[in-house]
């Protein structure tokens, strides 16, 4: 492949060759004002992103986003380069869309990304602090106005007894004198400004860090508010202590400290629920291989996944082809209705059959046992056998057209000659067909084959739809039934179908999926190359 | 082969949207911070020009309509925008999680209050102070928006399941399972019915929170309580000897036994058969009532019957607006949550566009003098508050599927019910 790119991009520097290439630029106007006009757009959709990276002091990302931008400009501006200028924008979405994402699913992987390691440990101490903030139990609500003096903001308190304090994050409340409102609520003070609903709107955070002390003792509590216009009496359960980077509870007197896993952790091994991100190396991958409740089914799941991505290219190929073939047949009439008949499957959404298919195979009101059975109530989906044999009849249903099509195609393309010749000499249809046709049709269709493998081992919708993985194994304590396939046993590990979302041990599954993927396509499609080399 | 949408690719999509939002949602913060400084000093009571002050709610499609009432009348009172972004309400939580940390989650969230454990362990709401405001909702609405001892959201709702009853198949209301059973086989025997009992089951994965009123009135809770009242995860009750009982009882009335219960009935089929008339007892909650009503069936709404000693409760889901964590606007957000979304007008509203029971008691009483209302309304009171714990996630699956395989008829009762406690003790403990 880049072979191939590489020889027209050098092929176009050579000197010589401008003159053509000039006259070919002055010829078409058009192209040139449209390359202006896309280029400018852009170029100013890339200033404006650039400008609000930088505002928002994203470095890194701003450097990538400008080299990016630099680049664009550059493959479009100078002259010459064509393929790069048709390649650009594909290469650009793919890495945006593909190695992006990948690479991303490969750091993710390496971490503990999941419930309770969230976010960072900045925002986990600040989650912390913030539900560690208790109401005192039975304290009253006070009735508040935020004032100001020389910038600095103040709690104007009303008690419920009426009497009216002032305290700000320095001082504790001392009662003061001020103007009350019609309902007995203090409003003004001298020497101070109230601020009106859109001043506590503009200066939200310096009202949400006013912490009162209720008194000069510390243990009395702290009065703060959320609305500008209520306040209560809260105390820390836990104390964040910066210099020593832990947490301290109030009450018991227990520490906790940061104990290496992302979570702060006491002596005895009771953990914050609230912890942050970090990594942990291959910690994931290891899990995968050796947690007992995992490694079970997870030998019994790759097994199937194989099992079912091979039947179903079988099954889906053999029956299209076998269909391509009965259709190819010169002396069919209607073949074009039967085509188009073949083919509606394939128009299909793959999750909504999988809903439809769901329905008529319930066992006692399904269609498929009502009409065709009798009533019979055959466990299509809840008997383990049934349940795969019944993915893998919906999986064919919904594949085969896709071979149905491409089959009919190259069965199509076939020489004449060929079939000819062999009939001259002797050879039988199924002799023909076997010998001659197939090897041919496997010339152009072993590629699509291998891309079918590869989508069938991910194939997410039709499992998920029809019987969601189950019916579920009885000897594994996961969620894991007899149909998973890899990748909804990742889906149930990230989405947590009963065990909480751990986002990195579902990367670290997909990253060994891709592997496996990837090393299947490589070797299958050396394989496919050594056909072509054969029948060449 | 032809929608390459595969479970990855949905997993990478969703990364990709976290960036594609930061961009986005980095491009309108930094347009919002440029007009920051310029209009501080106005005094303007418009303060949309300030720029900052646009709240950004997640609700489901159900929801929004009846809130853009009362956002209207916020904006009109104080300038502030309350955008109304309609999410789909499987992913808004997860959604939620993942995008709050990186600053571009929305200020407020609808949901119910078990998502509330989950929110707390990974950092992503605040407390609300509900204050005085507290005493005009009913008690078991706030108690469930308490966790650990602080409040997080602001109820507006209740739901719980109750027994709707075809009043013409069957006329007098039964205490006990066992009475409802012998009722229900009399219409079907008498040829009124088809089904003695309905409850929409899952043929995949169970349904313990439809069958859970029977599973406490023979002693087996899920979880037990501390002294203040909490749910416990240490102490799981699962495995009490009512436990076994109920379990013995699932397969006595599941398929292999009396076909009560039939795990082929979905939630659809449950309700279609019972508004065609085919069954005088559906288990259900108050999602199903208008279309029964719909369809002229004469229905009341029973009492939980009882297949043990002890009360059948329900769980009881309450549903509320929560803060986010990182909220650029706390102080906006409380505001409109505290302050507008607890008035009646809302709470009404919000009733009218769902019809389960406010949460707010004046607009409870009012909504009550429909007596389906009331009586979920009653058994709801009696009922216990679904657990918020982050570790309620870990029992579903495996209740679930245990209770399942008993209905089908598989599996000693005793037996598999005591595996799944070890199970599920299992995950509570790593």
């Amino acid at each position: 492949m880049v072979d191939q790119l590489d020889t027209p991009i050098r092929g176009a520097k050579p000197v010589g060759q401008r003159p053509p290439e000039r006259r070919r630029t002055s010829e078409s106007l058009g192209g040139t004002l449209a390359k202006v006009v896309l280029l400018g757009l852009t170029d100013a959709f890339a200033v404006y992103v650039l400008i609000a990276l930088f505002l928002n002091e994203k470095w890194a990302v701003l450097a990538v986003a400008a080299l990016v931008t630099l680049l664009i400009n550059w493959i479009y501006l100078r002259r010459g380069g064509l393929p790069a200028k048709y390649l650009a924008p594909g290469v650009l979405f793919l890495v945006v869309f593909q190695v992006f994402v990948v690479v991303y699913s490969g750091y993710v992987a390496f971490t503990n990304y999941g419930d309770g390691h969230n976010s960072t440990k900045a925002d986990a101490i600040s989650a912390i602090q913030l539900t560690a903030q208790k109401r005192v139990p039975d304290s009253p609500s006070y009735q508040v106005s935020v004032v100001e003096k020389n910038g600095e903001l103040a709690l104007l308190v009303t008690d419920p007894d009426g009497t009216v304090e002032l305290g700000s994050v320095d001082e504790p409340l001392a009662e003061v004198d001020a103007e009350l409102d019609a309902g007995g609520k203090a409003v003004a003070v001298d020497g101070y400004e109230t601020l009106k609903f859109n001043d506590l709107l503009q200066r939200q955070d310096e009202i949400l860090e006013l912490r009162v002390p209720f008194s000069d003792d510390l243990d009395d509590g702290i009065l703060q508010t959320s609305d500008g216009s209520t306040a209560y009496v809260f105390k820390p359960s836990l104390v964040y202590d910066e210099a020593a980077d832990t947490f301290t509870d109030t009450e018991t007197g227990e520490v906790y400290t940061d104990g290496g896993e992302g979570a702060f952790v006491s002596s005895n091994g009771e953990r914050l629920a609230t912890g942050w991100k970090i990594n942990v190396g291959f910690e994931n991958f290891a899990h995968a291989f050796t947690d007992p409740g995992l490694r079970g089914p997870l030998l019994g799941v790759v097994a199937w996944t194989f099992t079912f991505a091979l039947l179903s290219v079988l099954l889906c190929f053999g029956l299209g082809l076998f269909l391509a073939v009965t259709f190819n047949h010169s002396g069919l009439r209607g073949k074009r209705i039967y085509r188009t008949i073949m083919i509606l499957p394939y128009a299909f959404p793959a999750f909504l059959a999988g809903l439809v298919w769901s329905g008529m195979m319930n066992q006692d009101f399904g269609f498929i046992n009502n009409t065709f059975f009798g009533g019979a109530q055959i466990p299509w989906l809840t008997d383990p056998w049934l349940a795969r044999a019944s993915v893998l009849l919906v999986n064919t249903w919904l594949g085969f057209p896709y071979m149905f099509l491409v089959c009919t195609g190259a069965l199509q393309s076939l020489p004449e000659e060929v079939n000819e010749a062999a009939r001259m000499d002797g050879a039988s249809n199924w002799r023909i067909f076997r010998s001659i046709k197939l090897p041919l049709l496997l010339v152009s269709t072993a590629p699509l084959l291998i891309s079918t493998f590869a989508f069938n081992f991910n194939n997410f919708n039709v499992i998920f739809m029809l019987t969601g993985g189950g019916p579920r194994f009885e000897d594994t304590s996961m969620d894991i039934g007899a149909t998973d396939l890899l990748i909804t046993l990742v889906y149930k590990v990230a989405f947590g179908q009963g065990t909480g979302r751990d986002y990195g041990l579902a990367s670290a599954l997909a990253v060994l999926i891709f592997i496996i993927v990837a090393i299947i396509s490589t070797v299958s499609f050396r394989q496919t190359k050594a056909l072509e080399d054969v029948n060449s | 082969m032809k929608v390459r949408t595969t479970g990855t690719s949905a997993l990478r999509r969703r990364t990709f949207t976290l960036g594609a939002v930061s961009v986005t949602a980095a491009l309108v913060l930094s347009a919002c911070g440029g007009g920051d400084g310029a209009d501080s000093e106005s005094e303007s009571t418009d303060l949309t020009t300030a720029g900052a002050t646009t709240l950004t709610m997640w609700v489901d499609a159900e929801r929004s309509p009846a809130l853009t009432d009362i956002t209207a009348k916020f904006k009109e009172d104080t300038g502030i925008e309350v955008k109304l972004v309609t999410k789909d309400f499987q992913q808004v939580s997860d959604d939620f999680i993942t995008q709050v940390p990186t600053g571009k989650g929305p200020d407020l969230i609808v949901g119910p209050h078990d998502w509330v454990g989950k929110f707390v362990q990974n950092g992503v709401i605040a407390p609300i102070e509900l204050g005085d405001k507290a005493g005009q909702f009913q008690d078991a609405a706030v108690k469930a928006m308490t966790y650990e001892g602080s409040t997080y959201g602001v109820p507006y709702s209740i739901e719980n399941i109750g027994l709707l009853r075809n009043a013409d198949l069957v006329a007098e209301p039964a205490a006990t399972m066992d009475e409802v059973i012998a009722n229900g086989k009399k219409a079907v025997a008498d040829g009124a019915a088809e089904f003695p009992f309905l409850v929409g089951l899952d043929p995949k994965q169970g349904d313990p929170y439809h069958l859970y009123p029977f599973q406490t009135s023979m002693g087996a809770p899920v979880f037990g309580t501390d002294e203040t009242g909490s749910y416990d995860a240490t102490k799981l009750e699962l495995g009490n000897p009512g436990g076994a009982e109920f379990a013995a009882k699932l397969k006595e009335w599941g398929e292999g036994g009396e076909g009560i219960l039939n795990s082929s009935i979905t939630p659809d089929i449950a309700k279609e058969k019972f508004s065609a008339g085919a069954s005088p007892y559906f288990l259900t909650g108050p999602w199903n009532v208008p279309d029964a009503e719909k369809a002229g069936i004469n229905l009341v709404v029973d009492p939980l019957p009882t297949a043990g000693d002890k009360p059948a409760q329900p769980f009881v889901g309450v549903n509320g607006f929560f803060i986010s964590a990182k909220s650029q606007n706390t102080l906006a957000a409380n505001e409109f949550a505290l302050n507008y979304l607890t008035t009646e007008a809302v709470q009404d509203s919000m009733f009218e566009a769902g019809g389960r029971p406010p949460a707010l008691t004046a607009s409870f009483d009012k909504a009550a003098s429909d007596p389906v209302v009331a009586a979920f309304g009653e058994i709801g009171a009696n009922g216990v508050p679904m657990p918020a714990i982050p570790e309620m996630e870990q029992v579903w699956a495996d209740w679930g599927s245990t209770e399942l395989a008993l209905i089908q008829g598989q599996g000693d009762p005793a037996e598999s019910w005591a595996t799944m406690v070890t199970n599920i003790q299992s995950k509570i403990a790593k």
